[in-house]
């Protein structure tokens, strides 16, 4: 028989405060979101003849779309970079964001018949694609170093800060992640908005054109306030870390690395808050 | 140590219903309205941070109101009562699903719930991937069901077909193997909804012996059921609600008795004295009852032979051929049959008390709810003189039978037991 210290013991009752994520909790059913990811990875591409060339065609075609229109009929500037690498080292993680993004906001609504019949920690469901979608972003990476080996660039000693380049990636998605899918389940608008948002905010990003556009067009002040939106960060400081062609923005980032963690704070915040009726309004 | 396992204290549920224009399932009607009434809005939202526990409103429908009780370790407490008398809201709050309006509960152990079996099934993988999933969905890690897979596998006897995709499976195949997922679970409270009333007989007696042996165990069971009989054979306890509120708890046995007697007496029986009977210039209605042979009060059960009595005072001075006719109807309004007393019996009648008694057979009836929906006296074959509705409404139980395992309902609007005979017509020597 247990002793009293190890029975877990806990409170049921309404949730006045709020709070943020249970770490320990989390860490409980860490076993769960294994296996959602696994389910979805596995899941996705079974019964398609092409299997996981699906995750390298979404990217793939984009730059040859982009690189045709914006880089040859165009003519927009890419910083001196041959312009279909220019274009894949921004699609690449451009691809995981939007995709993370609308598999968060259809996480809660695609699983309602699990969590209205059995509890856990409910910021399982949206971390879900934030993680599972990782899976298509390094197979789509193999095509990276391909393209680099292609056009002969080495990347320079700023390759080391790639890794913390990824974490703002998937900071950025969590935190947007965790406001539409909680928004989502309530106000089901915001699962046909979210199509319109995917494209508003990839002309945003500097995914067909450079940032240092908007540096020279708008001045500093916008500059920086451009990078707000953590992607631009992220985008801009892939291309320096990578391809080395421009030095590292150190600026972008900072001011990304605070935007997202402000965004993922607010939008965990938020989860927690109306997690509560969740099992009742879906 | 204390020994006990839920406290339940003051727990109400109250959902917000109707009043459309208040509830916006639509962001764009939600920023309209919020644009148009932000007054109203900002009392709406101030009512509800003055919330209180007495507030009696429209718009709030209580799925639960005070219900308070206590639950020891190893105590397998059953919990009974009406559709929508709130037992399902009642575990869903225990299981964490959704938040109490007020009131709290402590519980002090592990619990696992099953509201269903088979949650998250994904039918694009494969039963080994399926066994996974399921089980930590139930809150196990995979070293636990590493480390039981085998047994659980075991329990299922898909073995054959473990690393084939759910979507190959027939029904049966896949509810007994999240089933047996459900069954290896092992955690101190376990928190149990209607498990039993899906899959085919052969399936029900496995889990009524299951959770059996889960009481046996001295886990601590909750358990949910409309299967009364069920909760006689695995509970000691139980709790009855009715409308949200907690009606009685105590002694099994004495609370389904309690449930049941209750029913019967609102509705097996209506009986008038010849002053307040309903009555026309024909006749007046002096009662219509339901009658069954059972000892000690023991609810009328599937296959249970039962019979009706109608006595009527005749204020006609002539003769006439008296014709009572009833509809039975059961729950989902199907017509199961339609009683006439000219079927057996075509003897004139004059003034004075009457009694008729319709013997149902024993085997026919099914499980479920049924009711006299539509009673009525034809005189001479022609006229309707009198009619009545829903007369008479009762309940027919499950028998239980753990021989057979005959606990459930059967398909099919009635359930007669036909007579089989079968001779081997050539036995081949092996």
């Amino acid at each position: 028989m247990n002793t009293v210290s190890s029975v877990p013991h806990f409170i049921i009752q309404p949730q006045k405060k709020w709070k943020l994520i249970d770490f320990k909790e989390l860490y409980k059913h860490k076993d769960l979101l294994y296996f959602f990811v696994l389910r979805d990875v596995t899941v996705l591409y079974k019964q398609t003849v092409f299997g996981l060339i699906w995750a390298i065609m979404n990217p793939v075609f984009s730059m040859v779309v982009f690189s045709f229109i914006f880089g040859n009929l165009a003519n927009i500037p890419s910083d001196g970079i041959p312009y279909p690498i220019f274009s894949f080292s921004a699609v690449l993680p451009w691809t995981y964001f939007s995709q993370a993004m609308n598999g968060a906001t259809n996480s809660l609504l695609s699983s309602t018949s699990i969590f209205t019949k059995v509890y856990f920690p409910r910021i399982i469901i949206p971390l879900t694609p934030i993680v599972s979608k990782l899976a298509d972003f390094f197979i789509a990476f193999v095509i990276l170093i391909i393209m680099m080996l292609f056009y002969n660039i080495v990347p320079n000693i700023n390759i080391i800060f790639l890794p913390f380049l990824i974490l703002l990636m998937v900071l950025s998605a969590a935190g947007i992640g965790m406001w539409l899918s909680s928004l989502a389940i309530q106000y089901r608008d915001v699962r046909f908005a979210v199509g319109l948002l995917t494209t508003l905010l990839m002309y945003a990003a500097p995914v067909v054109f450079p940032a240092s556009l908007v540096q020279q067009k708008f001045g500093d002040v916008l500059y920086y306030l451009y990078g707000i939106y953590p992607m631009v960060g992220v985008i801009e400081g892939f291309r320096a870390s990578l391809l080395g062609f421009r030095e590292m923005p150190w600026g972008l980032i900072l001011i990304g690395t605070v935007s997202s963690t402000i965004l993922f704070i607010s939008g965990t915040y938020h989860f927690r808050k109306t997690e509560k009726i969740f099992a009742d309004v879906a | 140590m204390s020994n006990t396992a839920i406290k339940v204290d003051k727990i109400s549920k109250a959902y917000l219903i109707g009043l459309k224009d208040e509830m916006h399932e639509n962001l764009g009607n939600a920023i309209l309205s919020w644009l148009k009434y932000p007054f109203s809005n900002y009392k709406r939202l101030r009512k509800l941070n003055t919330f209180k526990n007495n507030q009696e409103s429209d718009d709030l429908f209580w799925a639960l109101r005070d219900v308070s009780f206590e639950v020891k370790h190893g105590e397998v407490l059953g919990i009974i009562g009406a559709n929508g008398a709130g037992k399902s809201t009642l575990l869903k709050i225990l299981a964490r699903i959704t938040e109490p309006t007020f009131g709290r509960a402590e519980v002090y152990g592990r619990v696992a719930s099953l509201l269903e079996v088979g949650t998250g099934f994904n039918l694009e993988l494969t039963g080994r991937e399926n066994v996974y999933l399921n089980g930590t969905i139930l809150g196990m890690t995979k070293k636990e069901i590493d480390r039981k897979f085998d047994e659980i596998i075991d329990f299922s006897g898909v073995e054959k077909f473990i690393d084939t995709q759910a979507k190959k499976y027939s029904n049966g195949m896949r509810i007994r193997l999240a089933f047996a997922i459900a069954a290896s679970i092992d955690t101190e409270i376990m928190i149990i909804d209607e498990v039993l009333s899906i899959g085919d007989a052969e399936f029900q007696r496995k889990s009524i012996a299951k959770m059996e042996s889960l009481a046996r165990d001295g886990r601590t069971v909750l358990f949910v059921s409309h299967n009364l009989s069920a909760v006689k054979a695995i509970c000691s306890r139980a709790i009855h609600l009715y409308n949200g509120k907690l009606a009685r708890e105590g002694d099994v046995d004495k609370i389904i008795s309690a449930y049941l007697s209750q029913y019967s007496k609102d509705h097996t029986v209506q009986k008038w004295n010849l002053e307040s009977a309903p009555s026309n210039e024909f006749i007046k209605l002096i009662k219509a009852e339901l009658k069954h042979q059972s000892e000690n009060g023991e609810p009328l059960k599937s296959g249970d032979p039962f019979e009706f009595e109608f006595i009527l005072y005749n204020l006609q001075t002539t003769e006439h051929v008296l014709d009572i006719v009833f509809q039975l109807k059961d729950e989902l309004d199907n017509l199961v049959f339609v009683g006439s007393s000219l079927d057996d019996n075509y003897e004139k009648v004059k003034e004075g008390y009457i009694k008729w008694v319709c013997k149902v057979p024993a085997n026919i009836m099914n499980q479920g709810s049924y009711s006299l929906n539509k009673f009525y006296l034809i005189k001479d074959k022609t006229t309707v003189i009198y009619e009545h509705r829903n007369i008479l409404s009762f309940e027919i139980m499950y028998a239980f039978d753990m021989r057979i395992g005959d606990i459930g309902r059967k398909e099919g609007i009635i359930k007669p037991k036909l007579h089989w005979e079968m001779c081997v017509l050539e036995e081949v020597e092996s």
